[in-house]
């Protein structure tokens, strides 16, 4: 699986043409009136900044399409995703990894921005381990997600764009966070994220009970996350589904939608027992598909025959 | 859009409001509680950007705790209430927070108080107020119901109005509302089915709709 590969280039120091504009980079925030906050990083220096913010927002900000999932059941927390990234009308990769590890007991989901969502995490990431180190104890997950809404309640108004779950195991036990660009931080049991949520929410409402097994709760996840993207145009590729328990968080699997597809999709025909000897043809059963019936085919061959072809 | 209003009693102020965070069309959550308890007598219920709610809620909360602890007594109503309006007028000429609240308190001199501020530091003292859609539906009601001295079971009938109300008109009723009552004894929390009526004690999270409550693990705001 190869990782998103991001052009941060804007983030360097501006190069400056003049001498006298040589003066250090926080002397240059400060005149500018920026340095607002402590975590800061360098502003081009140009004579619209705003505008020059909206234009370059278009060029560095992929990935608007998502869906990503998180909830607390009795034996943890499932975080799902899928893994398509685009631009506009294109899909610029189908292999982002969206759930960001930020340490073996925390995880972080991205929608929006995939360089905003990327570097803010890493550096919520940093800024746990300072904890860490400075405290001997882990972060809690409350914290963690408060360190990230602070930084990005800081950076308000400055066209980040981010949609983000925090989620991790801590000595309360599990613990889930949503937590935006905005400044919003909510604590909860249950969120999806992303132009795929709606989709995802119905799923996922419908099927979730708190007294779940693992194993189901992952697979409602993945379905959910498969069900956002058969429908959402700006969500596909492959869907990624992590537990967290108290020993941290595991990768369950990583399932290309196009498996899970033939997997869900058509939904099985209920038997309907209040139905006696119905006429055929009231109800719309679709047929078997030519793939299907292949399918079947191949793999009854396959057991007839070892050496048979995989289609 | 959140909802909430508030008014005085007796000897208690009636806070109230809904308990839904909605993003664009997505109700996230249903059991949030939007009124902050500053203190053992002080109620401030906030409404506006989430970040900024939150971020200028603790500045009060914790500023006010300051105060009590470098002093050794906490300040009045009255006093909080300007001190919270002082520092929105400062924020207004530089990013200001976009916050409209209802600051409600008891003290021992002045009893019962409740303060409309909105976020261009406007502040007055009323008997009722309300913010959001659904405050503006209970302003009418209270100006046909509300009288002074009104004691704890016509304030809840009052409350019930105002609730059925929103209810029947807005075109998004919020799931849940959330009572907080501040008297001399401290604060006491109800929660109000909307779509029912029905009054329970306890928190938002106490009150879960159908069999979830059995399993729901117990959630602080």
């Amino acid at each position: 699986m190869t990782s998103l590969n991001l052009d941060f280039s804007v983030l360097d120091r501006p190069v400056r043409k003049e001498a006298d504009e040589l003066t250090s980079t926080l002397e240059n925030d400060v005149l500018c009136g920026i340095n607002t906050h402590d975590q800061y990083f360098t502003i081009p220096r140009v004579e619209d900044f705003s505008r020059f913010q909206k234009d370059v927002v278009e060029h560095v900000k992929p990935q608007h399409g998502t869906t990503t999932l998180g909830f607390i059941f009795e034996h943890g927390i499932i975080i799902a995703v899928d893994s398509r990234a685009s631009q506009g009308p294109y899909i610029s990769s189908q292999t982002v990894k969206k759930v960001i590890e930020i340490n073996p007991f925390l995880l972080g989901t991205m929608a929006g921005g995939a360089a905003d969502c990327q570097f803010w995490q890493r550096n919520l990431g940093i800024q746990c381990r300072l904890h860490e180190l400075e405290t001997g104890k882990r972060i809690t997950v409350t914290g963690a997600s408060k360190l990230l809404a602070n930084t990005l309640y800081g950076y308000r108004g400055r066209g980040l764009s981010m949609g983000t779950m925090v989620a991790g195991w801590d000595t309360t036990g599990p613990g889930l966070f949503y937590v935006d660009s905005d400044g919003t931080r909510l604590k909860g049991k249950r969120f999806s994220v992303g132009s795929g949520s709606l989709f995802a929410y119905g799923v996922l409402d419908q099927g979730f009970r708190h007294d779940l097994s693992i194993k189901e709760a992952a697979e409602l996840g993945r379905r959910a996350i498969y069900h956002a993207t058969f429908r959402d145009a700006f969500s596909g590729g492959t869907v990624s589904v992590y537990h967290v328990g108290p020993d941290g968080w595991t990768k369950m699997s990583g399932t290309d939608v196009g498996e899970l597809h033939y997997e869900y999709y058509p939904a099985d025909a209920v038997e309907n027992p209040e139905r006696h000897g119905g006429g055929e043809g009231d109800i719309f059963v679709p047929k078997k598909r030519e793939h299907e019936q292949n399918r079947e085919d191949g793999e009854k061959k396959k057991d007839s025959s070892p050496e048979a072809m995989e289609t | 859009m959140d909802s909430q209003f508030a008014f005085v009693g007796s000897n208690f102020v009636v806070v109230c409001a809904d308990t839904t965070s909605v993003q664009q069309i997505i109700v996230q959550k249903s059991d949030e509680d939007k009124i902050l308890q500053l203190d053992k007598t002080k109620l401030f219920a906030l409404s506006g950007p989430k970040g900024d709610v939150s971020n200028f809620g603790e500045f009060v909360k914790c500023n006010l705790n300051l105060y009590r602890l470098k002093n050794g007594r906490s300040l009045s109503t009255s006093a909080a209430a300007h001190w919270t309006r002082n520092e929105l007028a400062k924020a207004l000429r530089s990013g200001p927070y976009q916050v409209n609240g209802l600051f409600a308190g008891y003290d021992d001199q002045s009893g019962p108080e409740l303060y409309f501020l909105d976020y261009l530091a406007t502040m007055h003292k009323v008997n009722s107020s309300g913010h959001g859609y659904g405050g503006m539906f209970s302003l009418s009601l209270f100006d046909k119901h509300w009288v002074p001295n009104m004691s704890r079971a016509q304030s809840l009938e009052l409350v019930k109005k105002c609730v059925a109300e929103i209810q029947e008109r807005l075109v998004v009723a919020p799931e849940k509302f959330l009572i907080k009552i501040v008297s001399e004894k401290g604060v006491e929390q109800m929660t109000m089915v909307t779509a029912t009526g029905e009054i329970t004690s306890g928190g938002p999270s106490s009150a879960m709709p159908s069999s979830s409550a059995a399993v729901d693990v117990e959630m602080k705001a």
